[in-house]
């Protein structure tokens, strides 16, 4: 290891790294802009300089590797002069409009500045101005403030892997910008706010709203989609203002995806702040007496044995406090009919290996080959499709599809659309097979496209052979994954709200309702599902907006959304997280144990906890899993076992299908959104007129 | 990863003919990178154009197979690529420190005031484009233009103005490419 003198001071450090990380190492400070870890080195904003023995130039620290011997200074007069004078090169074009530009006070050039620059300029001509780019709905552009670092371009290019921002132009005439006027077509673009080091690209939707340091900063999970990104929710007074990604190598590493970013103004929208019952055909305000009476009347006329009567079905944001409380109802009315699945994938609850991203996401930079079975991971989890990007770009990574053929912004090869790929490949009579064979961290992701369908427990038991054959599973990894869409799905596996015996799924609870046969349907959260059918039932929807649920429902129960209230869900890959109380509830709507657990006493129950606490030690009671925070399954002390699963059997021939029509509405907070809706204005709406789908 | 791009969808190419296609794919073999063939696409696309208008572009990326914006990146980045229609005689002056120290400001404004245009433009005519290039590796021989393809080197502002004369005096098939002087 390169022993290197960093201002008198020796250390030793990787070889591989550049000066700029050794001194940080050493934990000096070096000013940067264009510099970012996570994206190639471009050094063109110069202010990494450092003095270098026995260089009579000053070097850019973040391009220089580290090599034996070096000698480095980074608080010498020249490197102060060199500072100095990168900064006041960086503001010859600057305007220096920081108190209207959105930027301000979180501004690095603000900072660096401060902390580094002159007090004055010597640059007494006319400053350039550039035109605005139109980035589309989500990114706000004053390209006037642009100092050419060129971070978002290395981001849309190497990391979201769409390559439509680039620099053209030339010297003081250099612009960042799409090549033709159009929005960037990331479903990631918002990172580039977050990277871009002064105001130049802000958040269209946040503009002009608030100032970084009028906000409360709340660390809390997103639960938009199945990935579990780590997440910031910054709020003012009782009102979310912005969400920003907070770092966690193991899952969105310093990224989120523009749904998680973006929809929290659907937040604001459609809520529901207090009870409602349906009194004559029509919802009317209620008081949470009159509503918690009208369920217990309700449920009290029902004749014979009241859990054959009653169902309960889990949305996809539920957290797993509620599904819990729910349950301990329903089993105190001995119903066996509830379930979490609402798109009717067939996972199997007898092994919780089958219904887990095993490999772990930040597991995928190990494997060297993966098969993507009836899943687009780019829309369903874009944070698990950045990192199999990121995986692919760093060599030899092979990626194979079965299913619907999408672009996931690397190569790919594609297999076929369906289960007889499936059957080839298992029989090797595909040219795959070898590959697979010859792999030696081969891995499988089965997407919900797969299983959601009546041949669904074939589908999963035909990966299950997979995985087994192709030697995916072993004593020290696991290459059998599913990657799920909904936040609530692995929770409610975990805590084993599916159908009891005897009990009905989704497919039969809708049934039920609609031949009279269940008089009695529990929504939890339950939007995603053809309400139709409960036409005839007596719906009870407990939730946090008016969507279709609640357009069904008798009784209205207004619960609260994942940024206003601790609760617990359980990621794709099997970990447990937290969510925190960034806001409170509107209204009179109440976190949603509480709800359940007042539900609970108004029908006579006794519910076994009476605390937060108390409700998450009886999770624990019911899945271990429960006990250990922040660990993805294969990281847990203790292993998930690789158990028998799903039901050997025909599969049919029909393609697996695309699941997610549109990314930016796939949940009740997003439909709710504005800014989805222009989102799906700019990027969904132009592809359907192409395919000629509306007419 | 390339949209393609909507010009050759729906009319198809217009502007890259079979022969510059295969010529191209010649020249992405030289290189270990198919990006590195842009530079020499476009100078083939130049020659046969004058200038390389969006479409143009839009076809070498296609025929490449690279991202537009790179070949955009590079076509305005450069000034020996033009990107709006040049003159038959292209001068490129050069304003570069040793240029300039032997007083090339001067020749430029003695070159807009004798054809009439400033930097940027193009005569009436169709004759003269008058550009301000950055260094022509041509320091020994300041200050220095490029016309075309020729090097004029050690100028006055009494040699600019025999060079136009002669220029403006070379019969009109003496084409682009700019014979010798």
């Amino acid at each position: 290891m390169p022993k290197i003198t960093i201002n008198h001071m020796e250390i030793e450090v990787d070889s591989g790294l550049t000066v700029l990380q050794a001194c940080e190492i050493a934990g000096i400070e070096i000013p940067r802009f264009c510099y970012h870890e996570r994206l190639s080195i471009s050094g063109n904003c110069r202010m990494c300089l450092v003095e270098m023995e026995p260089s009579p130039r000053p070097v850019a620290s973040c391009a220089m590797p580290v090599a034996d011997g070096m000698v480095v200074y980074t608080n010498t007069p020249m490197v102060k002069k060199a500072r100095k004078s990168a900064l006041e090169f960086l503001l010859i074009n600057h305007p220096l409009d920081c108190p209207i530009c959105d930027q301000g006070g979180e501004c690095d050039l603000q900072d660096i500045t401060m902390a580094y620059g002159a007090d004055q300029s010597r640059f007494q001509e006319n400053k350039r101005a550039v035109a605005e780019k139109d980035l589309g709905p989500l990114v706000a552009t004053a390209m006037t403030r642009c100092i050419h670092c060129t971070r978002c371009v290395r981001f849309s290019t190497e990391v979201a892997g769409v390559e439509e921002m680039g620099a053209t132009g030339r010297g003081e005439n250099t612009e960042v910008g799409t090549y033709v006027e159009m929005a960037v077509s990331s479903e990631m673009s918002g990172n580039m706010i977050d990277l871009c080091p002064v105001g130049a690209l802000t958040s269209k939707p946040y503009a002009f709203t608030a100032r970084a340091w009028e906000l409360r900063h709340t660390e809390t999970v997103d639960v938009l989609d199945a990935v579990g990104s780590n997440i910031r929710v910054d709020s003012r007074g009782n009102e979310v203002m912005r969400v920003l990604p907070r770092l966690n190598e193991d899952i969105n590493e310093e990224w989120i995806s523009d749904k998680t970013r973006f929809s929290y103004d659907g937040l604001k929208r459609q809520r529901l702040d207090r009870p409602y019952v349906r009194e004559d055909g029509r919802l009317r305000e209620a008081s949470w007496e009159e509503a918690f009476a009208a369920i217990a009347g309700r449920i009290a006329a029902i004749k014979g044995a009241k859990g054959q009567k009653i169902a309960a079905i889990a949305g996809d944001l539920a957290c797993c406090e509620s599904i819990q409380a729910l349950k301990d109802i329903m089993n105190a009315f001995k119903s066996p009919h509830m379930d979490c699945r609402q798109d009717g994938a067939m996972l199997d609850p007898a092994a919780r290996a089958g219904y887990l991203f095993n490999t772990s996401i930040s597991g995928i930079e190990h494997a060297d080959l993966c098969l993507l079975i009836g899943v687009n991971p780019r829309i369903e989890a874009p944070l698990i499709n950045a990192r199999l990007r990121k995986r692919f770009l760093m060599g030899s990574f092979s990626v194979a599809l079965v299913g619907a053929k999408v672009d996931l912004t690397y190569a790919y090869e594609y297999l076929g659309s369906g289960p007889r790929t499936l059957e080839q490949i298992l029989s090797r009579s595909h040219m795959f097979a070898e590959l697979m064979d010859a792999a030696n961290r081969p891995m499988l992701i089965l997407g919900q496209g797969a299983l959601a369908r009546a041949d669904g427990a074939a589908v999963l038991a035909a990966a299950r052979d997979l995985a087994d054959q192709f030697a995916m599973v072993s004593h020290d990894r696991n290459g059998f994954n599913v990657l799920h869409k909904a936040a609530a799905r692995v929770g409610a596996m975990d805590l084993g709200f599916v159908p009891g015996e005897g009990g009905r799924d989704v497919a039969g609870i809708l049934d039920g309702a609609a031949s009279g046969e269940l008089e009695v349907v529990y929504l939890l959260g339950a939007d995603e599902i053809d309400t139709t059918f409960l036409d005839p039932a007596f719906v009870i929807y407990q939730g946090h907006h008016g969507d279709a649920g609640a357009a069904a429902a008798d009784v209205v129960l207004p619960g609260a959304a994942y940024t206003e209230k601790d609760a617990t869900y359980v990621n794709t890959e099997g970990r447990v997280q937290q969510s925190r109380l960034a806001v409170h509830p509107p209204g009179q709507a109440r976190p949603d144990w509480m709800v359940l657990r007042a539900l609970s006493q108004a029908l006579g129950q006794k519910a076994g906890y009476d605390t937060l606490e108390e409700l998450r030690a009886q999770m624990i009671r019911s899945n271990a899993v429960f006990a250990e925070l922040d660990v993805a399954a294969a990281d847990r002390t203790a292993k998930t076992k690789w158990a028998a699963f799903g039901a050997p059997g025909k599969m049919n021939g029909s393609p697996f299908a695309d699941t997610v029509e549109n990314f930016y509405m796939t949940d009740p907070i997003g439909r709710a959104s504005e800014t989805m809706a222009r989102c799906t204005d700019t990027f969904i709406v132009p592809h359907l007129s192409i395919t000629g789908t509306d007419g | 990863m390339t949209v393609e791009s909507e010009v050759s969808a729906e009319s198809g190419p217009r502007f890259l003919t079979k022969e510059m296609r295969k010529k191209i794919e010649e020249i992405t073999g030289r290189y270990p990178t198919r990006r590195s063939a842009i530079m020499p696409s476009l100078f083939l696309a130049q020659e046969e154009y004058g200038y390389l208008c969006d479409e143009v572009l839009l076809e070498v990326a296609e025929a490449l197979g690279v991202p537009e914006v790179w070949v955009y990146e590079i076509a305005t980045f450069y000034t020996m690529f033009n990107t709006t229609p040049v003159g038959r005689f292209h001068i490129k002056l050069c304003t570069n420190v040793s240029c300039l120290l032997l007083e090339a400001g001067s020749l430029l404004s003695h070159l807009e005031k004798r054809l009439g245009i400033a930097r940027g433009e193009t005569t009436g005519d169709g004759l003269f484009t008058l550009s301000v290039v950055e260094c022509l590796g041509s320091c020994d021989t300041a200050p220095v233009m490029q016309i075309n393809k020729t090097y004029y080197e050690t100028l006055s502002a009494e040699g600019i103005d025999q060079i136009l004369e002669e220029l403006k005096a070379r019969p009109a098939d003496g084409g682009r490419e700019g014979a010798p002087a």
